[in-house]
């Protein structure tokens, strides 16, 4: 079963190095991470998409709220939340057929064309992982020079949100 | 006014009540040393290896209940502090560590004595920080200390670069810590708790399984008082012996792999374990769902990741264990029966810890001969290995914080400077290490900071030879294939101990002990004992690993 999970970190040095190796060694494994500036100054969120059962993503959860500079986990269900990634890919355009139909595919994928050559391609694509697979996939046998995935970002739909966070000096 | 970096650590040192420092300068902390050569309300314990000045500054802390301070400076120094603070992690212990650490501009040039202390202590420190702008060093030292003690406690190491030291700013003191990562929860939900008292009173079997969070937490009377008004049998972990007076009818000792047959047998036919302060570690379950299969588990413990980590509990209650018992203790809680009682007395009539008293110095024999001298505030500081378990089982335990001794990292040589700790956070109080000869000599080096400091601690040391629990090990799962385990060219302990200027008395047979201890004692000054042992005693009763932990070795069958 995959998660993916929120998580609000403070926005200084060591933040990443504290979290990856919280995985590492509670043998958590992550199958993509994405990190980046959130709504709030010196707060930045982390996206981890992880593998596990309900008790495995208990103890991911808790042992990520252990951290000192973890504020929020959140765990982001699929069904109820809006989920994204990035990917760039570098294809070979050998031949002008093969240049038309990657063109082709891209219209149908709604992905971009954003570098070209007389040689290769550079698609940008946005969506969820199974559409960046697919288009992937279909990319794959003129040749793939390059593929580059941001992972998965995610919010929950509606106005449920993950941060909602106020400085609240401790007892 | 302005201070330096070095002088805001001392006043913060200060207000945060620091009496005492375990550790050793080098040339990135001179600055800080500089300042507390001056400074009059610390006293600094010079130890002769920084893992001993981490392991003193962690006895310190679980003999007073205060944070322990140690200091090292940076490469070298640094990472001799990494054991110490892996085994204060282990135990949640709460400690403040204080590295040095290369100038600002040379970190990460690979610069002389320079390591990634912050780095390598991740995942063995509750928190650490490399102080990068002496404007934070104020706000830094005081959260270490906050989160060193609050919470589940742990140590916490703070990187001092040398130009932090040097740099000057205006000296803040915070009035108070705000964290928005870090808000323990002290008070325990009511309605658990509630439901947990209906539990107690339903319950026909119940047993407490007591652990170091009942130390940690202070707790000790009220688990005396839930126990006694309800007639609940008690069992402790090695890390809580003491937590509840081992002389009362309803103490079982302690329980696990090493554990007494009447704790391991009631645990296992317990129809309510009450767990507090606990972690469920694979030395106490044996096989794990194996282990309270008959019983339902409220479990109490302040840290949430603990609780659904090795089993599945029934009652959750996450807070302060105290405060906890406190609210637990205000319910009704009726008087059990005496049928369980009378299975417990059974339990511990026919099954009994024994072992083969004959003319030989026994290691058992030392411990109950301690255990009928020493006052019951004496506190015992053990080691690691075959000692550490006869110290655990052989001698009574009555008040908390009188049983230290390393217990998830299992550190041998923790003992012996863990003692100097204990002694300097309790001068008025008795401290007897015990530890194996190959403990012994993994921080022997302590005896010029036992000698030195003039700290009256008696230390005996079962000699027998060899590194007995592997030795014990390889006899019984390895075929009696004694790899590596004989401690060929041990010194004369007795000589090295008055190389130092200290006192060393020999034993070498049983009705010599006595005398020897009471002449130990009686010297007030830094004592070792050497007792010669037979090699061939093992620690039993013994729980395969992997069993379950009613069925041991060593005990009549049920």
């Amino acid at each position: 079963m995959r998660h993916t999970i929120a998580v609000l970190v403070k926005d200084h040095p060591g933040v990443l190095a504290r979290v990856a190796s919280l995985f590492t060694r509670r043998g958590f494994n992550i199958e993509s991470l994405a990190v980046g500036h959130s709504e709030e100054i010196d707060i930045s969120r982390m996206t981890i998409v992880v593998k596990g059962d309900e008790r495995v993503l208990e103890q991911i959860t808790k042992q990520l709220n252990k951290l000192i500079d973890v504020i929020r986990v959140k765990d982001i269900s699929p069904n109820n939340s809006v989920e994204r990634e990035l990917a760039l890919i570098k294809v070979n355009t050998n031949s002008l057929a093969a240049r038309s139909e990657i063109i082709q595919t891209v219209d149908i994928f709604r992905a971009n064309i954003i570098d070209v050559n007389s040689q290769i391609m550079t698609i940008e694509t946005t969506g969820t992982e199974n559409k960046v697979n697919a288009l992937i996939e279909l990319l794959r046998p003129f040749g793939l020079k390059e593929v580059v995935r941001t992972g998965k970002i995610a919010l929950s739909r509606g106005s449920a949100t993950a941060t909602g966070l106020k400085n609240k000096p401790n007892k | 006014m302005k201070l330096t970096g070095a002088q805001i650590v001392v006043e913060c040192l200060k207000k945060e009540n620091v009496k005492v420092i375990f550790g050793i300068p080098g040339g990135v902390m001179m600055p800080l040393y500089d300042v507390l050569y001056s400074e009059k309300s610390i006293k600094h314990i010079l130890t002769r290896h920084e893992q001993g000045a981490a392991h003193a500054a962690d006895g310190y802390a679980r003999a007073t209940g205060k944070v322990g301070v140690c200091m090292a400076t940076s490469g070298p120094g640094a990472t001799n502090l990494v054991t110490g603070l892996a085994n204060a992690h282990l135990d949640s212990i709460p400690l403040v560590a204080f590295t040095g650490q290369v100038p600002t501009n040379l970190i990460g040039t690979d610069a002389f004595q320079e390591v990634d202390i912050s780095g390598i202590t991740l995942p063995i420190t509750k928190n650490n920080y490399v102080v990068r702008d002496v404007k934070n060093t104020a706000s830094i030292v005081q959260e270490a200390f906050y989160i060193a003690r609050t919470g589940r406690p742990g140590p916490v190491l703070v990187d001092l670069p040398k130009d932090i030291q040097l740099a000057q700013t205006e000296f803040k003191y915070p009035k108070s810590v705000s964290l928005n990562g870090y808000k323990p929860t002290f008070n325990g939900h009511i309605q658990q708790i509630k439901a947990a008292a209906q539990e107690i009173g339903k319950a026909k079997r119940p047993i407490i399984y007591a652990g170091g969070g009942v130390i940690s937490s202070n707790a000790s009377s009220e688990l005396r008082d839930l126990a006694l008004k309800a007639n609940i049998p008690v069992t402790t972990t090695l890390m809580s012996l003491g937590s509840f007076p081992e002389t009362h009818p309803l103490s079982l000792g302690m329980l696990g792999m090493h554990g007494t047959p009447y704790a391991n047998y009631a645990v296992s036919d317990a129809d309510l374990i009450i767990a507090l302060g606990v972690r469920f570690d694979d030395r106490i379950t044996g096989k794990l769902d194996e282990f309270g299969s008959k019983a339902k588990i409220i479990h109490i413990d302040i840290d949430p990741a603990e609780v659904g980590k090795n089993v599945l509990v029934d009652i959750p209650i996450i807070g302060d264990v105290k405060k906890i018992l406190e609210r637990l203790n205000e319910f009704t809680l009726k008087k059990k029966e005496t049928e369980w009682l009378n299975t417990i007395k059974n339990f511990k009539r026919k099954y009994p810890l024994k072992y083969i008293s004959n003319e030989e110095l026994k290691p058992q024999y030392i411990m109950e001969t301690i255990s009928k001298i020493a006052k019951d505030n004496t506190i015992i500081v053990t080691s690691v290995g075959q000692h550490q378990m006869w110290a655990a089982l052989y001698y009574k335990y009555t008040e908390p914080r009188t049983f230290i001794s390393s217990g998830g990292l299992g550190t041998m040589g923790y003992g012996f400077p863990a003692a100097l700790g204990a002694k300097m956070g309790c001068p008025e109080k008795t401290v007897i290490c015990i530890s194996g000869d190959g403990s012994f000599q993994m921080n022997q080096q302590e005896i010029a900071t036992a000698v030195n400091n003039h700290f009256a601690v008696t230390v005996i040391i079962m000699n027998n030879g060899c590194l007995g629990m592997v030795r014990q090990w390889q006899e019984l799962f390895f075929d009696k294939r004694y790899a590596e385990t004989t401690l060929n060219g041990n010194p004369d302990f007795v000589k090295l101990v008055e190389a130092y200027g200290g006192t060393g008395i020999r034993v070498n047979k049983k009705q010599e002990f006595y005398s020897a201890l009471e002449k130990a004692i009686s010297l007030n000054r830094f004592v070792l004992i050497d007792c010669l042992i037979p090699k061939e005693e093992n620690v039993f009763p013994m729980v395969n690993p992997g069993s379950p932990i009613s069925k041991m070795i060593g005990v009549d069958k049920l």
